[in-house]
């Protein structure tokens, strides 16, 4: 099996985190995404929509890390039951979140930080500020949501139960992402502070190896290091699908 | 087991008409989105995010997403004809590709799209402040979902994921009436998204054309309207 992905995506860097914790025998294959690598004909046979991550499995092509995800705990039963509850309720809940979270934290968290830092700091125009508030105050609205209803309960350490699920990991690097345009998503949220460094400690040091990219540009406060090739980037920008939400 | 849904809702109309489809036992609860009754503090008490659907199962455990509901169903009810959700490993991950897709594409262009066109409040709930500046951007991602589907999803296959129907193309159909409501044509220059929108319906009917007895009023509301 191939697992093609890219660190500057959180999708990539949940599934590297999940393959390596379980030690789940795949060949790593990176692909560049800011050298536009996933825009090329040979990448378009491998997904064709043309994103990262997604797997070839002798022959056998998908997309979309949930179902990916689940592909892998089908095909592989070795892998521990926690990740995926084998009980239909226990599951259900599992399964709550990963649906909750595309439009409920992926969306929020992800348009922020293109609007804020990702444009911006490779077009060199300045941000829309007031796009930026507009998708911060929505942002934040998906933190209280985590904050006060997911993690509420005193009857489970974690999103749905009393163990790390996949959807804890998926969770967290999401809301990494914002990290990176300077908004620190754990900030006066307690419960998700807690909740974010008991993640940590059951999937390191794989966590903190997925993100590494992430934690120097969270440190440098969002300058870019020298490492990305500015001419690749501005090539970049003109397949951005949607850079109309961020101008 | 108790089925909260409002037709209003494309995932409420969905499940509903899965659940009629496969004759599945439920209480069905019809929640008054315009009303507000699912912002109440009871309803809080039966789903914290005061969103339909949801499930209430016989012994008070609850669940909301419409995507985590189907599979429950499957898991609970062993009689559900097979092709809705395959147990075989790929063929489910087949449908699963589509089900996780559509959140981020259909779902939000089509849902945002409609929101806006239709100035519609804060019940229909995905984006916040839903502004007419933001229309063309809503616009083209549903426009680019309608090619998806008829360029690569319905790519020689009679379904959205293989030659049978699943849970994906009737959620799938559900949420691409929302545009139909505003006056846009779907179908126009999509040739193979028409014809498996009839084959659908046909295999969902009577409850598909139940389930959408208001849209289809306000869809045809909106025909004459144009003329």
């Amino acid at each position: 099996m191939k697992f093609y992905f890219d660190l500057l995506s959180q999708p990539s860097r949940a599934l590297y985190i999940f393959l390596k914790v379980t030690k789940t025998p795949v060949e790593f294959v990176k692909i560049d995404l800011k050298r536009l690598e996933h825009l090329t004909n040979e990448f378009k046979a491998v997904n064709r929509f043309q994103k990262v991550p997604c797997i070839v499995d002798n022959g056998f092509k998908l997309s979309e890390s949930v179902a990916i995800f689940r592909y892998l705990m089908q095909s592989n039963p070795n892998i521990s039951e926690n990740w995926y509850p084998k009980d239909a309720k226990s599951r259900a809940l599992v399964d709550e979140f990963l649906e909750y979270q595309h439009i409920g934290v992926r969306y929020p968290c992800a348009i922020y930080f293109q609007t804020k830092w990702l444009l911006p700091t490779f077009s060199g125009k300045p941000p829309n500020e007031k796009k930026v508030r507009e998708y911060e105050n929505l942002m934040i609205k998906s933190l209280d949501t985590f904050e006060n209803i997911w993690l509420a309960s005193d009857q489970k350490e974690f999103l749905a139960t009393k163990e790390i699920s996949f959807a804890d990991i998926l969770a967290c690097c999401e809301l990494e992402q914002p990290r990176m345009a300077d908004f620190d998503t754990f900030k006066d949220r307690p419960r998700l502070k807690k909740w974010h460094e008991k993640v940590k400690k059951e999937t390191n040091p794989y966590y903190d190896e997925a993100h590494k990219n992430v934690y120097d540009i969270i440190q440098s406060k969002g300058k870019l290091s020298s490492k990305f090739d500015l001419v690749f980037i501005y090539r970049y920008l003109r397949y951005i699908k949607f850079k109309k939400f961020f101008e | 087991m108790k089925y909260y849904y409002n037709l209003l809702s494309q995932p409420s109309r969905a499940l509903y008409i899965f659940l009629k489809l496969n004759n599945i036992p439920v209480e069905y609860k019809d929640v008054n989105l315009l009303n507000g009754d699912h912002l109440t503090d009871e309803f809080r008490e039966i789903n914290r995010f005061q969103k339909v659907p949801c499930i209430v199962d016989d012994d008070g455990w609850k669940l909301a997403e419409s995507i985590a509901i189907l599979r429950y169903l499957m898991s609970k009810y062993k009689n559900i004809p097979d092709h809705f959700y395959p147990s075989e490993i790929r063929a489910r991950a087949a449908v699963d590709e589509y089900l996780e897709w559509q959140h981020l594409n259909t779902r939000l262009g089509c849902a945002i799209y409609f929101q806006i066109k239709k100035k519609i409040g804060p019940f229909a709930a995905i984006s916040e402040n839903p502004n007419e500046g933001a229309l063309p951007i809503f616009k083209f991602l549903m426009e680019s979902t309608l090619e998806a589907i008829e360029t690569l999803w319905l790519r020689g296959k009679k379904f959205l994921c293989s030659d049978e129907i699943s849970f994906a193309d009737i959620i799938a159909a559900c949420e691409i009436e929302q545009p139909r409501m505003t006056g846009y044509d779907i179908f126009e220059n999509r040739p193979k998204l028409k014809e498996w929108y009839e084959r659908v319906r046909a295999a969902t009917n009577p409850h598909y054309d139940e389930a959408h007895v208001i849209v289809n009023k306000i869809i045809a509301r909106s025909q004459k309207a144009k003329l």
